[in-house]
């Protein structure tokens, strides 16, 4: 059942009903419980971020999320239906794209063609046709290629197209990763730790690229991120994990005055 | 002067996304293409045909299908041998089953034979990688090559256990077999070669060469962003196949004439991995280059150390590669850099070989074949080392150089 009521964030932005919602999933490798029992949703056009001291379980979360977990326990639900066990592909051609913690670019290709695998999933024009270059497959390669050059329009990475990814230094390489995730047009976009190993410009950007995504494509956002600064800023509401269990779940304001989750942060005497 | 960008404005996705987006390439190109349509056929000897031609582009046709599945899905394969085998019997069994049929047709459709057998190999691909892949691929390599030799009804019972190309006619000129002449094999070569060029380029460059090239790269994020994986290696071994298929038809039907099972055995895959690997993986024109050197060079060796010129000048040439060797030298130490050691090393052995051809020392055809070897072996050992992306990407730079030159950036 589809939520359908939202509600308005401090800056005045209407947030819709619920796009995905996990409930109980618990991840289990072995003996090790990454995941107990979590349930939290997402809802259409937020920006909802998952942190946690390292360990927690947010990047398996988000494993769960992409498909590339399948959960041991509990349901993951999707645009009002319940999602069932499916690979990564086929949940990313559902309109689930991400980026990683460690650059997972392609780094033999062009930033172009980088960005333009990020369509692959919009294109399905035959082998024939392809090979000749003619009919569909052109058609479908200028339709994308026009797409592709809104992101890359979009991220300010234009002057970079034609170089090859392996050259880029680190900063771009996050925003090609960004654009190959964005051009695929998804409904929910999740970033793994989009500011890691950044200086603080390059976090500037970074987090205006990402507000700027959210502000005029509409796309849901789930984020990891390390620092607090940046979450609490970007977020409208935020899911905390410590040792695989949800311990806290709401606005900025709310977590941060969570005992529990200062608990988590700064450690308690046992 | 040779490659000026400048003034050569691209205003649509399609000018910017054609195949040659510098006119100096077309043109290049267009050089090429008539050497090979018009110069050589009218101009090459029976010799030329058969020993540089027809086998260069047989082999780099080979080796264009191989770099499908290594060079750009990233799927290494050892049993390109045995697929080229498979094209071969395919075509055979066709031709004598069908005489009727057209020798091109029948050609490009023992691909699809060879493409059949290669998805079925391909398969192992879901789950293992690399080395473990090669080893699978090997597998295909002694098991095909054993059917071939085990299986009578594939060479029709023949007593030799070969197969033997019969005369085939197309409009009345005979285009195969015994009977055929070299220009009008060369000719059919060089058509079905240009046409599976043209293909595959085509196909490396739009979506499924990006498919392909992403499960290469990094199989997890492809998956990730919505490859099916299992496609995209499922087709790299149909492409590939197909393409290697052929070239095997061809190799027996327009060159060698008859081919026992041993011909397809894994020298043959090895041969063809090496121009690959020479020529550069992940590109197409790499295959050409490959090859070039690769076939090229026994006969040029063989050729030289037959004429006058070369017992005569073989002093005056261990002089000038002494000079080379010595400014190689000095550049050694100031970059310290591998290649011009390498060079050095050669020129040093070229010396001394120089010296002991004034003493009387007389070449032949075994010892050439010996050098032939060591010179190979010392080339894919270079390559490996400093220039993994082979004769293509050497051409790149100096492509990129000249664009920009007499500038340096």
């Amino acid at each position: 059942m589809k939520d359908t009521e939202g509600y308005v964030t401090a800056d005045g932005r209407q947030i819709g009903g619920t796009l995905m919602e996990m409930r109980n999933i618990t991840l289990r490798f072995g003996g090790v419980v990454a995941i107990q029992d979590i349930s939290f949703d997402i809802r259409e056009g937020e920006v909802r971020a998952i942190i946690g001291p390292n360990g927690a379980g947010k990047s398996s979360m988000l494993n769960v999320i992409s498909g590339f977990y399948t959960p041991s326990e509990g349901e993951v639900w999707y645009k009002g239906s319940k999602r069932p066990p499916m690979k990564p592909f086929e949940v990313a051609r559902q309109g689930v794209a991400r980026t990683f913690q460690n650059i997972a670019l392609f780094e033999g290709m062009t930033v172009l063609d980088n960005v333009m695998t990020g369509r692959l999933t919009h294109m399905n024009a035959g082998i024939t046709s392809q090979a000749l270059w003619w009919g569909k497959a052109r058609d479908e390669e200028m339709e994308n290629r026009e797409k592709v050059e809104r992101v890359i329009d979009f991220l300010e990475i234009q002057n970079i197209r034609k170089t090859p990814v392996g050259r880029l230094p680190y900063g771009l390489k996050k925003r090609v990763e960004l654009a190959r995730a964005l051009a695929a047009e998804p409904s929910l976009l999740l970033l793994d730790e989009p500011m890691a190993g950044m200086n603080v410009e390059e976090k500037e950007d970074m987090s205006r690229f990402i507000l700027d995504v959210n502000d005029e494509f509409g796309t849901t956002i789930c984020l990891i991120e390390h620092d607090m600064g940046v979450v609490m800023d970007l977020s409208d509401r935020v899911v905390v994990m410590d040792y695989g269990k949800k311990i806290g779940d709401g606005t900025p304001d709310e977590v941060r005055n969570n005992q529990d989750v200062i608990d988590a942060y700064l450690g308690v005497p046992h | 002067m040779l490659y000026r960008t400048a003034g050569q404005f691209k205003t649509s996705y399609v000018a910017d996304q054609a195949l040659f987006t510098v006119k100096q390439d077309a043109f290049l190109l267009g050089i090429i293409l008539l050497l090979g349509w018009v110069v050589f056929p009218l101009t090459a000897s029976e010799f030329t045909f058969q020993t540089l031609l027809i086998p260069i582009l047989i082999y780099a046709l080979a080796a264009m299908g191989l770099n499908i599945l290594t060079g750009f899905a990233g799927q290494l394969s050892l049993g390109t041998g045995a697929f080229m085998g498979v094209g071969a019997y395919a075509c055979y069994k066709m031709v004598t089953l069908f005489p009727w049929m057209n020798p091109i047709i029948a050609i490009l459709l023992s691909g699809v034979f060879s493409a059949g057998i290669g998805v079925a190999f391909g398969v192992p691909s879901l789950r293992i990688k690399g080395f473990y892949l090669a080893i699978a691929t090997l597998a295909a390599q002694f098991f095909l090559v054993w059917l071939f030799e085990k299986w009578s009804w594939l060479y029709n019972y023949n007593a030799s256990g070969a197969i033997q190309v019969p005369n085939l006619e197309m409009f009345g000129v005979f285009v195969s077999g015994p009977q055929a002449a070299s220009v009008t094999e060369y000719y059919i070569v060089l058509f079905v070669v240009t046409l599976l060029t043209l293909l595959c380029i085509n196909l490396t460059r739009g979506n499924l060469g990006r498919t392909w090239k992403a499960t290469r790269d990094m199989d997890i994020a492809a998956e990730l962003i919505g490859i099916n994986l299992m496609k995209s290696k499922l087709t790299a071994f149909a492409v590939s196949s197909y393409v290697v298929g052929v070239a095997g038809a061809l190799y027996v039907f327009m060159w060698k004439g008859a081919a026992e099972p041993n011909v397809f055995d894994i020298p043959l895959s090895f041969q063809v991995l090496f121009i690959a690997i020479i020529g550069g993986l992940g590109s197409i024109m790499g295959n050409y280059l490959g090859a070039i050197l690769i076939v090229g060079l026994p006969v040029v060796l063989n050729v030289v150390a037959g004429t006058q010129v070369f017992q005569m000048s073989a002093l005056g040439a261990a002089v000038l590669v002494a000079l080379v060797a010595a400014v190689a030298f000095l550049g050694w130490v100031a970059r310290n850099g591998w290649t011009i050691g390498a060079v050095a090393g050669f020129a040093v052995l070229t010396l001394i070989y120089g010296y002991a051809q004034t003493q009387g020392f007389r070449i032949d055809s075994a010892l050439i074949e010996h050098i032939n070897v060591m010179i190979i072996g010392a080339l894919i050992i270079f390559f490996l080392i400093i220039e993994p992306h082979g004769l293509n990407q050497l051409w790149r730079l100096i492509r990129e150089k000249l664009i920009i030159w007499p500038f340096p950036h």
